[in-house]
């Protein structure tokens, strides 16, 4: 499944009003009181019509719901409990196929080189060494079958493995009083997260899905994998991690998708 | 009999009316615009009657407006409970009573003399809407956050029940929302009445 991409009018709904009602004043054909009507019309009735391309491209519109968006950040970090699951599922409850999700279509998935391979890890760590896959696979692997929601609306059930997140964070010496951890991915994917739902007991950096190596379609080499967070705040084919203090935003989160995405 | 003097809706009730049609205008319409993301139930809204114009900013204006429904829908309960008018306009209500009103209505003998007196079908019907406000209130919050509500999405059937819950209490209020603006055309003194209080 394709997920759309941002459309938005570049309508000046001041200017086509103000140039429908020069029109109209300087049509000769009408009488005064037919012109004024018109004209009356256009201010209430017209900007009503026009509202919707007004009010989405209202540059203080926009700031004011970035702003709210940035309060329910707040308050999903306070809903968040980290010591919460969310549930699993036996492995006959899996969606099948599992559905593809990209912000690009199928048919260009990124295939990523397994031998030349490494995973950079940056930022407030004490081991900024890189790590190959066997080195991550040799590390202890769990499993987890669990819903993914899609901002969309969908869900659909999974089966992932791979190293717990908080494992690998404090093998490579993270400071957990950050604020955030962000993705660098090899399909120019970028995104990041709170450190509370890095450090969650079911975050998983996912080498596996449903115990095969993770095909590229759900983001070979590796996708970081969090049941509590939606479907975009999953970065796939994941090239860099690194822990900051400085919000680092992200590919959709940007344009204007929640950026907690919690679950 | 009414003498013009007295007032029918209190100022409190009538700022939250209006706060609340404001509220359910944005989220029906960013509502639908999420829907169309999906259309899980196999149709699609028309795109002029969504709000937002593509996902994200349906989701930003459906996640602005939530909050004005659920602060304007507790501090509604609130003084209905503590000015203990929803004893007063809504109670007594009886299954008798409701089918007695609704045939009068429908003969056209109900009277409307008093604008402060709910009948039957009325009391009834704010009290349906009240209720199944709090229901797309409790669902949106499940799907809004799943994993930390286990026990109330549990209730709901788990997220995809939480979705179709949401989705037809939805609907129920649209269908509550086009009768109220009928009855508000047959009888227009009523909109005066919740614009000025008398």
């Amino acid at each position: 499944m394709k997920i759309q991409r941002p459309r938005r009018l570049n309508i000046d709904g001041d200017a086509v009003l103000r140039e429908a009602a020069d029109r109209i004043a300087s049509a000769r054909n009408l009488s005064p009181a037919r012109r004024s009507f018109l004209r009356g019309s256009l201010t209430l009735g017209g900007l009503a019509m026009l509202s919707g391309c007004v009010l989405d491209d209202s540059e203080a519109v926009n700031t004011a719901l970035t702003r709210i968006s940035r309060l329910n950040d707040g308050v999903q970090g306070l809903l968040f409990d980290p010591n919460r699951l969310a549930p699993t599922y036996p492995d006959s409850m899996i969606t099948r196929p599992f559905p593809f999700n990209a912000y690009y279509g199928e048919d260009e998935v990124r295939e990523v080189e397994e031998e030349s391979y490494r995973l950079e890890v940056a930022g407030l760590v004490a081991d900024r060494r890189k790590w190959s896959l066997p080195e991550l696979r040799a590390m202890p692997q769990v499993d987890q079958v669990t819903r993914h929601i899609c901002v969309e609306g969908w869900s659909a059930i999974g089966k992932w493995g791979g190293v717990p997140f908080f494992h690998f964070l404090r093998k490579v010496g993270a400071d957990t009083t950050a604020k955030y951890v962000g993705f660098k991915c090899a399909d120019d994917y970028f995104t990041s997260i709170d450190m509370a739902t890095a450090l969650h007991p079911q975050t998983l950096l996912a080498l596996t899905y449903d115990g095969q190596v993770l095909p590229p379609k759900y983001g070979f080499p590796m996708k970081l994998r969090m049941p509590t967070k939606l479907g975009y705040k999953n970065p796939k084919h994941i090239q860099a991690i690194f822990v900051t203090n400085t919000y680092p935003g992200g590919y959709w989160e940007d344009q204007g998708y929640n950026w907690f995405g919690g679950s | 009999m009414i003498t013009g003097k007295e007032t029918v809706h209190p100022g409190w009730l009538r700022a939250m009316h209006w706060l609340n049609a404001l509220a359910v205008v944005v989220l029906m319409m960013s509502g639908w615009r999420i829907y169309n993301a999906t259309a899980f139930l196999g149709f699609a809204i028309p795109k002029e009657l969504t709000l937002g114009g593509w996902l994200g900013g349906a989701l930003q204006w459906h996640f602005a407006a939530m909050w004005l429904l659920f602060f304007n829908g507790l501090l509604y309960l609130a003084f209905n409970l503590f000015t203990r008018r929803l004893f007063h306009k809504f109670f007594p209500l009886s299954v008798k009573g409701v089918f007695a009103d609704l045939l009068a209505a429908l003969k056209g003998k109900l009277a409307h003399a008093d604008p402060r007196h709910y009948n039957m079908v009325q009391r009834l019907a704010y009290l349906f809407v009240m209720a199944d406000s709090v229901l797309i209130v409790l669902s949106g919050l499940v799907l809004w956050k799943s994993v930390q509500f286990p026990l109330l999405r549990e209730l709901m059937g788990g997220y995809e029940g939480a979705r179709l819950v949401h989705f037809l209490a939805m609907a129920a209020l649209a269908g509550f929302v086009v009768v109220h603006l009928v009855m508000v055309a047959l009888v227009p003194k009523t909109l005066v009445y919740m614009l000025r209080g008398r």
